[in-house]
């Protein structure tokens, strides 16, 4: 369970943390916490897994880059060996596993359209599994910060975002 | 706009995480062999150009107690889909909202909206708010509950002429 520091901190370093020479410091001072304290708090929200990373969040569109939804149907029997085949690509950013026929949906994070397709086959060539893609044609919206301190999502001081 | 040389050495080099060190910026730049100023300067002007979205933590939304996690996806009437998301997109609770394309015989589904809740009732209600604003546009949908993170790791650019990054 997470403490209020750590929620508080979490909700403050949502975005915008400092181009400083020491940022850390800077955060602390905010915080009314010292430079070491919010290093060790961050560690620690790393090491347990709270945060799945610090840093910046690229967004390779801007750079002629492309991110893409992808899902195949694996066989329950081999659920794992497929896990495994998909995640070893670098380009895969993110991977999960959903209750429906298409049981797993991965983004795959590359510079250029032909690397993304390329990424396809390569899964589609090491999994013999049939990869349907499902590229954004239009966004709606993205990024939400959802209540982290309440009970309830419509209410809370706290909030965190939550990626896809 | 493609990457220059110095781009693709400061993402690969930030892509997993700032150092947590006092100064991590003068960190990455030894690394990089520039000074502390160039790095700082040129992740202020990503920033400023939306080729880095945010800087700041990056929550494992299970672990902060939202472990009801659906992809809701809608087949929607395609001359209404692109102001039916707009709208959606505008809800409270939808974090992620896109279309997408079908695949005919396999995927009906056109829409696609990230449903975030304490426990599926939570996100179940949320669904009935997407239902009721589609009204007759809508020919049918699904959620499709995450059961497992397989893997969180976000973009993993290559490294300037060398092959592909091993994980981490």
């Amino acid at each position: 369970m997470l403490s209020p520091d750590e929620l508080r901190m979490i909700d403050y370093l949502h975005g915008g943390f400092p181009l400083t020479e020491r940022p850390y410091a800077d955060v602390g001072a905010a915080l009314g916490m010292d430079e070491a304290a919010v290093i060790a708090t961050l560690e620690r929200l790393l090491a347990r897994g709270d945060l799945t990373r610090f840093g910046p969040l690229f967004q390779i569109e801007r750079a002629g880059g492309l991110f893409v939804l992808a899902a195949l149907s694996a066989p329950q029997d081999r659920f794992e060996q497929v896990t495994a085949l998909v995640n070893a690509l670098p380009e895969v950013a993110h991977n999960y596993r959903r209750e429906h026929a298409l049981n797993m949906w991965f983004v795959i994070g590359t510079e250029s359209v032909q690397e993304a397709a390329d990424v396809i086959d390569r899964i589609e060539a090491s999994t013999g599994l049939k990869v349907h893609a499902f590229p954004k044609e239009r966004e709606f919206f993205v990024e939400l910060r959802l209540p982290l301190a309440a009970d309830d999502c419509t209410e809370g001081s706290g909030h965190a975002v939550v990626g896809v | 706009m493609p990457l220059s040389e110095f781009d693709r050495l400061l993402i690969t080099a930030t892509q997993g995480g700032l150092p947590l060190v006092p100064q991590p910026y003068a960190e990455i730049a030894a690394h990089l062999g520039v000074s502390s100023e160039r790095v700082r300067e040129r992740l202020g002007q990503m920033v400023d150009e939306g080729l880095i979205r945010r800087i700041g933590a990056v929550p494992n939304h299970y672990r902060l107690g939202f472990t009801a996690n659906g992809m809701s996806v809608w087949d929607v009437d395609d001359a209404q889909v692109d102001r039916l998301g707009e709208q959606i997109g505008a809800l409270p609770g939808v974090s992620h909202c896109y279309r997408r394309p079908r695949h005919p015989g396999v995927w009906n589904y056109n829409l696609f909206a990230m449903l975030h809740g304490r426990n599926r009732a939570q996100v179940e209600a949320q669904a009935e708010q997407l239902r009721d604003l589609l009204g007759a546009a809508c020919r049918g949908h699904e959620i499709l509950y995450s059961t497992a993170i397989l893997k969180k790791t976000g973009l993993r650019l290559a490294k300037p002429g060398g092959t592909a990054p091993a994980e981490s």
